[in-house]
């Protein structure tokens, strides 16, 4: 068995790559050629009740970076715009053909319990692997009272997936929306209603920009356009986030999470999975570049888990979380200074620009081989990491933790802070 | 015989070692332009790579930190991926056809030097292993990269092999042809380790077909033969005075000056090269960085005619090459001063016939290779067809004689460059496989 084999709340697929719901996954042409190139799972487009939704012209929108590279796509696409017999009878012939995949069937009906009931009949009988919720969709559907309008509120997340698990045997994946202040209200609403896993993120309330000369946005509706879902490289550090507080959380942790959200390289899935996710999911990734993209992700994951030693995913799944703390627990006797590597230095003065009128006048133009470069003032620098980000050579600027021989001390503990707890212990987690 | 090429009248106080003519990529070097590349659909490079080996995605890993897996994806596709890095003509194959050719930014993707990147990057061994023993024999007759692409291939399927080379090292005209700027070192003989790592591949080195050994002795002992032996006869001028001191082989040159890992100084001499392909241009440039005074590129039609690549060409300008065109040799005299003087009729269409006369230390000839014509059977009846001089072959790399296959410079298909060497070798040994094995 290769070492990427996955098992998600109970779903196994060769391994942790899933596409995300969403156009790639629309139907069963597409999820036919993003498994004969190797994807290990499909959470099929959201299906909703007949009669289905329609689709406006045009629907995306991009967010470029300077360089003119895709750094996060908006979307006003409604959930599935075809009939449900269609998708149903697609679902059960593509899973009895890729018997080995993944198929999760995403599910958006009103919340009604006769609805939900209906629908999971229906979808059980496809022989799908699972479903997950859809109460994550941020545009059109919320006006009709379904997607993150009923992901904002903890009670009906609860009170759905109870349902959900009441009228079936198929595992439950409730997926969360993050257009909300505290990501684990929901979290925890769906391990009360007895989710078997949560996944994370759908799409973010986004306009990408204004046409200055029409006054109008893209996606462009005959002059319009609506708030749309931002997704992409964009919206990993915001994912990123929400996985691990879910991870970490006392009240959640342990609940099964497939992470998503800007996911583009094995890198950034790896980055998922030891924050916590188990699996991992992909939609803009797939719709810049195409399926084939399967190849570097899986080889690139294998290739870091040989040279980690790692023999299965559940090697690494998590690792990082206890990494990651609350901020009073933050050593404050931990010191870091940047330091510049003159050799390296091409004096391009950017450093000095960001640190001089914008941090604490820690840089200095000098002479170095009859080169104008810069220098730190070393007790000036307060270690911001701003310098080193700025830099456009690489191993330039480099911050080196200062051995100062100080215990740690956190701000529970210190003097400045009049709240100050009697009890002095150190925790990580 | 090959020539003997002395230097002993040359001043050796100053010694000149090859580098790279294009030194690798440091490591952001290598992320920023794997960057430029769009991951092409259908990517037209993989088509124009003879080997295909998949671009795309070998540029991806490499802008993904993944070194080990972008040299895996191209060792897949092209065992020789590191000297085909160094040595193709990028500029007619894969990166002629990069998509970023075009408007606005006319600069292809530095496939060659990416490949070249993952390829010096690989950690440990060549990642191949071989299948269980079929016990199943081939010989196969030249270790150039098509004779080592061909077992390397074989083993990987489980075929056991003898090589008979002719020379004392492997490796062909990777090891005594390629100018020495291109593949500096020794790193011929290191990539043929790491490939013969692979198990199962005995050499056999200074045995020679047609003279130690003869077809007839190999299809009794060996499932099937593979005959990859290049072209080892250099072509002649047939001129008068073609067979006087200091008028050189280019390839025997080269051959001189890649057996050597310190050069002495030519020490201005002067030197006429007549030919216009890749050879002349290669052996023109070597003959500069030696040290020689004037170099001239002496060529029978015009420079459009020339099958050296404009890359080439520039390379030649760039080191002070003198060029010229519809030069047709006729006569090479000797000189009292030892130099030797060359007669040119010039010949440009549509203008009345000249003749010149240039002088120089000396003269070399770069004017192409044919088949060697050792007999291959031991009663002197050579029965293998040929094809325009070179052996004639059918789609399956299937010579005249059932069990004989051949492949590479020998046979009368594809280009004369490394790559195609590679693919033919490999494409061989499939159509082997299926041979011995019934399917
Ligand atoms: C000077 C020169 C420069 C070149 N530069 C380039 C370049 O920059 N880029 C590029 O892509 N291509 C270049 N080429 C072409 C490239 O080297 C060849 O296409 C390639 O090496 C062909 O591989 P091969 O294995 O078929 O033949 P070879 O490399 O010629 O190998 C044949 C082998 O068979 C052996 N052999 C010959 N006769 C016998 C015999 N009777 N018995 C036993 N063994 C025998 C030879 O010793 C040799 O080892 C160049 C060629 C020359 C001549
Ligand atoms: C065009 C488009 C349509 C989408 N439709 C759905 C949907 O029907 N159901 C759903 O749960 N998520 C939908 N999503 C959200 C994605 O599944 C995913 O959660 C989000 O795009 C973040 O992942 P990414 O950064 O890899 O794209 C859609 C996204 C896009 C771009
Ligand atoms: S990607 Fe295809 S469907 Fe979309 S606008 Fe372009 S051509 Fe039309
Ligand atoms: S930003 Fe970096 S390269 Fe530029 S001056 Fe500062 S240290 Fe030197
Ligand atoms: S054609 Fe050029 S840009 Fe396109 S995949 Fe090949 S190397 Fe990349």
């Amino acid at each position: 068995m290769s070492i990427l084999a996955s098992n998600f709340a109970g779903i196994s697929s060769p391994n942790p790559f899933w596409l995300a719901s969403a156009p790639p996954t629309d139907k069963a042409y597409n999820i036919n050629l993003a498994f004969e190139a190797g994807w290990g799972g499909a959470v099929w487009k959201t299906l909703g009740e007949d009669p289905h939704p329609v689709n406006v012209s045009s629907r995306y929108s991009a967010h470029h970076d300077m360089y003119g590279n895709l750094i996060g796509i908006n979307n006003i696409e409604l959930i599935s715009d075809r009939p449900l017999a269609t998708n149903l009878s697609e679902i059960r012939a593509i899973k009895r053909k890729w018997p080995d995949r993944a198929i999760v069937v995403s599910i958006m009906v009103p919340c009604k319990e006769e609805a939900w009931r209906t629908m999971l009949r229906k979808v059980e009988d496809t022989g799908a692997d699972g479903i997950e919720l859809n109460f994550g969709c941020p545009h059109g559907m919320p006006e009709r009272g379904m997607g993150s309008a009923v992901g904002q509120v903890p009670e009906l997340v609860e009170q759905v997936t109870a349902w959900c698990k009441h009228y079936t045997r198929m595992p439950v994946i409730v997926k969360l929306t993050p257009n909300i202040t505290n990501i684990l209200q929901p979290a925890h609403a769906a391990l009360r209603g007895g989710a078997d896993a949560v996944s994370l993120i759908n799409t973010i309330n986004s306009i990408t920009g204004i046409n200055l000369d029409t006054f109008e946005a893209r996606p462009n509706v005959d002059g319009y356009t609506t708030s749309g879902g931002y997704c992409g490289p964009a919206v990993k550090p915001i994912a990123l986030n929400m996985v691990s507080q879910i991870a970490r959380n006392l009240d959640t942790q342990g609940l099964p999470i497939s992470g998503i959200g800007g996911i583009t390289t094995w890198h950034d899935a790896a980055e998922f999975m030891v924050l916590g996710a188990h699996n991992v999911q992909i939609c803009t990734a797939a719709m810049i570049y195409g399926f084939s993209i399967i190849d570097e992700l899986t080889d690139g994951l294998t290739q870091w888990m040989r040279n980690k030693g790692y023999q299965a995913l559940s090697d690494f799944i998590g690792i990082a979380v206890p990494h990651i703390t609350d901020w009073k627990y933050l050593n404050l006797n931990y010191k870091t200074i940047a330091n510049i590597n003159p050799d390296a230095c091409i004096g391009c003065g950017r450093c000095y620009a960001a640190c001089e009128d914008t941090s604490h006048q820690a840089i200095q133009p000098s002479i170095y081989k009859n080169q104008k470069i810069y220098s730190i003032i070393e007790e000036k620098c307060v270690g911001c990491n701003l310098c080193e980000m700025v830099c456009p050579e690489h191993d330039c600027i480099t911050m080196i933790a200062q051995e100062n021989k100080k215990p740690y001390l956190n701000w529970t503990q210190h003097p400045n802070n009049l709240m100050c707890e009697k009890k002095i212990e150190k925790v990580t987690a | 015989m090959r020539q003997k090429i002395n230097f002993s009248n040359t001043v050796t106080d100053n010694n000149y070692y090859f580098d790279d003519i294009e030194p690798p990529l440091t490591n952001k070097e290598a992320m920023e332009e794997a960057s430029r590349c769009l991951y092409c659909y259908n990517a037209p490079c993989i088509t124009a790579c003879p080997t295909h080996i998949n671009i795309p995605n070998f540029i991806r890993k490499i802008s993904t930190n993944n070194l080990q897996g972008a040299a895996e994806s191209i060792l897949e596709e092209n065992i020789f991926g590191g000297s085909c890095a160094r040595v193709c003509p990028t500029e007619i194959l894969c990166e002629h056809a990069c998509v970023r050719n075009t408007h606005p930014e006319s600069n292809p993707v530095k496939i060659g030097l990416l490949q070249r990147h993952a390829i010096d990057n690989l950690q440990g061994e060549y990642p191949f292993t071989r299948k269980s023993d079929t016990n199943k024999k081939i010989a196969i007759i030249g270790a150039g990269p098509t004779g080592i692409s061909c077992a390397h291939k074989l083993a990987q399927l489980g075929h056991s092999i003898d090589i008979f080379e002719k020379e004392s090292k492997v490796g062909g005209l990777n090891e005594y042809g390629i100018a020495a700027y291109k593949l500096v070192d020794n790193y011929s003989e290191l990539e043929i380790n790491k490939i013969l790592a692979i198990g199962n591949i005995n050499v056999f080195t200074k045995k020679t077909l047609g003279e130690n050994f003869f077809l007839d002795d190999l299809l009794d002992q060996y499932h099937a033969v593979f005959i990859a032996i290049g072209l080892a006869k250099s072509k002649k001028l047939n001129i008068p005075g073609e067979l006087q001191p200091n008028v050189l082989d280019a390839t025997c040159f080269i051959h001189t000056i890649r057996q050597h890992q310190v050069q002495q100084n030519l020490n201005g001499k002067s030197a006429i090269v007549i030919g216009g392909g890749n050879t002349a241009v290669d052996v023109t440039v070597q003959l500069k960085k030696l040290g020689a005074g004037k170099v001239t590129l002496a060529y029978r039609r015009g420079h459009q005619h020339m099958s050296a690549t404009l890359k080439e060409q520039q390379l030649a300008q760039l080191h002070d090459v003198h060029k010229e065109t519809w030069f047709n040799p006729v006569k090479i005299a000797p000189l009292t001063n030892k130099k030797l003087a060359v007669t040119f009729d010039i010949h440009i269409p549509e203008t009345p016939k000249e003749t010149v006369t240039l002088t120089a230390d000396y003269v070399f000839k770069a004017i192409g290779q044919n088949l060697s014509t050792q007999p291959l059977f031991k009663n002197n009846q050579n029965i293998l067809s040929v094809q325009q001089y070179r052996i004639a072959v059918n789609d399956n790399y299937q010579t005249s004689l059932p069990g004989v296959f051949a492949g590479g410079d020998c046979i009368s298909k594809g280009q004369d460059l490394t790559v195609y060497a590679v693919q033919q070798g490999k494409e061989a040994a499939e159509n082997i496989h299926a041979y011995i094995t019934g399917n």
